[in-house]
């Protein structure tokens, strides 16, 4: 599969220019920036944050960490800032290279589902579900929007919590995002309010929703929770090369976020995405962040526990495949209240030559006193071409602290083979039940179509790995 | 009569080390054979290579399974043909349940015959005779599992995938009296529901033979049977250590 991904262009999969509405020229200029604004008819207070934020991408250096090669091959000159598509179909279904087809085929993807996936149609076509979750939501007085509706609709919460917790001085791919952004969710739960069933971009799915620069801001009022899913299982097919996403979270005290992400965007997308949440006096973040696509991920969820007793827990998944894929993904939490707790599970996963990274941070504040951090990372090493690397960070600045710190490189044992496989197993069922078991943590945490799908992906990218 | 295991002649080299030097041993449908010997001796060595450990390679000689010769056949195939090992040491493979675990072996070995429900129905019965809570059944292979129900665990497998041969590399070392009994009971209960099974029982101790009744014993020393009898030399050896086979055999060199 993987191959097929990277060869992309060969199917001829573009988009025809007449089908676009508006689409900016090639490059970053302040003329882009302004006219992306204009054209959504912003307030003036987004369109300065806009050109405040491309002065700082423009001074901003590239990061000097994480796979700086890879880094320094990006063309922000060659690239597309704005592109809003008409409603209509743009490509073909026959377009779409048989590789994909099969795939959403074995992984038991709904057609219509299947043909928003593959950009062949807009919409994800689930109306009925939408229109009645949709209604069940507006009873309980949640606002689930895509960004641009709820910058347009909600402008005095939006103007209270937008780039707060991730400024534009956070780093260059967060400033690109705050200049060009586009698309993503919006959500506000009032205080008090449980969200029952996850809410899922797939219910509000619409070209703007996937693209390039997404910006999502979510608000848990005091004593309220939500769950929310991004992504999919499926191969992701874009022909942008690079997506540049921020996540901000809000808990408010006493509230719940769990943010999960199954991110397989095809392998020739750049992955550099900022996440980070803020937890308030007695909220509890989480984040369950699973990466399987792209050529380069870089992406550390974060978690600022500014209350006391605030929880935060970060699961990270990486599936490293090919000599071509770098997940650099990991997790930060910073402590800035006594009393505060958190979790960092990090499971990694590199075969045929992949490289997978976990980086974490783990900060105590002075003052941020009885912090309790377990920190556990394991990865997988499938082969002896892949390659698997752990930095962690650790800054202390409290006593009696009290954190554990576990990290372990395993590869698929021969004995524990040979004891699956003397129960009838065949060798690839044995390897595939170990990773599986090995993903375990996070799979079991995903509403069950998903878990369902990761495990069938997993069992598609590890075909033909038995040599 | 034909024997149901047949081991003639066998040479088995680790790493290019010969460890076993031709062992011969033969035992027919319904037999209980146990296999007595020190630490170190080559008790594993054998029954690790009659499953088909990878690293086990058969230099000499021919191990043949009711009528097939099994040598170069994968640990699966073995597993098909209706061979099971009790591991002395059983791995834990943690993310993997135990249910869904030995629901996958059974399929392997048997096809989609049984529904889940019935698959549960039986595992939880065959949980009972062992004394083994049925939480177990959702708890990851033996992923913290003490020695003793390592062991059990062990005994419940061979329980539901039913083979026709099965090797118990040690299923005693490490339990107490209770556990012990509570094993050699599941045993005996499998083999009197399947008088046709054949079992090669590896054991440092006479004990567990008071339970499960061999119908013969062999001492192994430094690689090869030296010595067989029927269930008195287990007591003879209870009684007198395994000193002075070993002083015989380096007498006999």
């Amino acid at each position: 599969m993987a191959t097929e991904l990277n060869n992309d262009y060969k199917y001829g999969f573009h988009d025809s220019e007449e089908n676009y509405t508006f689409k900016s020229g090639r490059g970053l200029t302040r003329e882009i920036v302004l006219s992306i604004s204009k054209m959504k008819n912003e307030p003036q207070w987004m369109t300065d944050f806009r050109l405040k934020s491309l002065e700082i991408f423009y001074k901003k250096p590239m990061p000097k960490w994480g796979n700086t090669k890879l880094l320094n091959e990006i063309d922000f000159e060659n690239i597309f800032y704005y592109v809003k598509s008409t409603e209509k179909q743009e490509k073909s279904w026959e377009d779409v290279p048989k590789e994909i087809k099969n795939t959403f085929d074995r992984l038991g993807i709904p057609e219509a589902e299947r043909k928003f996936l593959a950009g062949v149609s807009a919409q994800y076509e689930s109306e009925v579900i939408y229109h009645s979750l949709r209604e069940d939501l507006k009873k309980l007085g949640v606002i689930f929007l895509d960004m641009d509706s709820g910058l347009r609709e909600h402008p005095e919460i939006v103007k209270k919590y937008f780039a707060t917790i991730i400024p534009s001085e956070d780093n260059k791919f967060a400033a690109l995002n705050s200049a060009v952004w586009s698309g993503g969710s919006f959500i506000y739960v009032p205080p008090h309010t449980n969200v029952e069933i996850p809410l899922q971009a797939y219910f509000r799915i619409n070209t703007e929703n996937m693209g390039q620069f997404e910006r999502t801001l979510i608000i848990a009022d005091e004593g309220s929770s939500v769950h929310y899913i991004e992504g999919c299982t499926a191969p992701t097919y874009s022909s942008d090369s690079l997506h540049s996403a921020v996540v901000e979270l809000i808990a408010l005290k006493g509230a719940k976020i769990r943010y999960t992400t199954i991110q397989n965007w095809s392998k020739n997308v750049y992955n550099l995405v900022t996440k980070r949440a803020v937890a308030h006096e007695n909220a509890v973040v989480e984040w369950l962040d699973g990466n399987m696509g792209s050529k380069l991920t870089m992406k550390y969820p974060s978690i600022y526990l500014v209350g006391e007793h605030a929880h935060g827990e970060v699961v990270s998944v990486a599936l490293a495949s090919g000599s071509d894929q770098h997940q650099d993904a990991g997790a930060k939490i910073i402590h800035a209240a006594p009393n505060t707790t958190s979790v960092i599970t990090s499971k990694s996963i590199s075969r045929n030559g992949g490289r997978a990274s976990y980086r974490g941070l783990l900060k105590v504040h002075k003052g941020a006193t009885n912090v309790k951090s377990t920190i556990k990372c394991d990865a997988l090493m499938l082969d002896e071409r892949s390659r698997s690397d752990t930095y962690p960070t650790m800054e202390i600045d409290e006593k009696g602290v009290q954190i554990e710190h576990e990290a372990t490189v395993s590869k698929i044992e021969d004995e524990k083979l040979f004891y699956l496989m003397s129960r009838g197993i065949s060798e690839e069922q044995a390897k595939l039940m170990i990773v599986n078991g090995f993903m375990e943590v996070f799979v079991k945490e995903l509403p069950m179509e998903y878990a369902v799908e990761l495990n069938r992906l997993i069992e598609l990218e590890m075909e033909g790995s038995i040599g | 009569m034909d024997a149901l295991l047949k081991i003639e002649n066998l040479h088995i080299e680790i790493d290019g080390k010969e460890i076993l030097h031709g062992v011969n041993l033969s035992i027919n449908t319904g037999e209980v054979h146990a296999l007595m010997g020190r630490n170190g001796s080559g008790k594993s060595t054998l029954s690790n290579t009659l499953m088909g450990h990878p690293a086990y390679k058969v230099s000499k000689g021919q191990i043949t399974f009711n009528g097939t010769t099994i040598n170069n056949l994968k640990s699966n195939e073995r597993a098909k043909l209706g061979l099971f090992l009790g591991f002395q040491y059983p791995l834990s493979i943690p993310g993997v349940t135990v249910a869904s675990f030995l629901r996958q072996a059974n399929k392997a070995l048997k096809g989609d015959a049984v529904s889940p429900k019935e698959f549960r129905k039986l595992l939880y019965e065959k949980m009972d005779d062992l004394e083994i809570d049925h939480a177990f059944a959702t708890r990851y292979i033996n992923d913290g599992f003490s020695g003793g129900e390592k062991k059990r665990m062990e005994i419940l497998q061979m329980a539901m995938l039913e083979p026709k041969f099965v090797i118990l590399d040690e299923p005693d070392s490490g339990l107490d009296i209770d556990s012990l009994k509570l094993v050699a009971d599941s045993i005996n209960k499998f083999k009197t529901r399947n008088p046709q099974l054949g079992i090669l029982l590896v054991t440092h101790y006479q004990r567990i033979l008071d339970y499960v009744k061999p119908n013969k014993v062999h001492v192994f020393v430094d690689g090869n049977i030296v010595e067989s009898g029927g269930p008195e030399l287990a007591l003879e050896l209870e009684k007198k250590g395994y000193d002075w086979l070993v002083q015989r055999e380096e007498v006999r060199k």
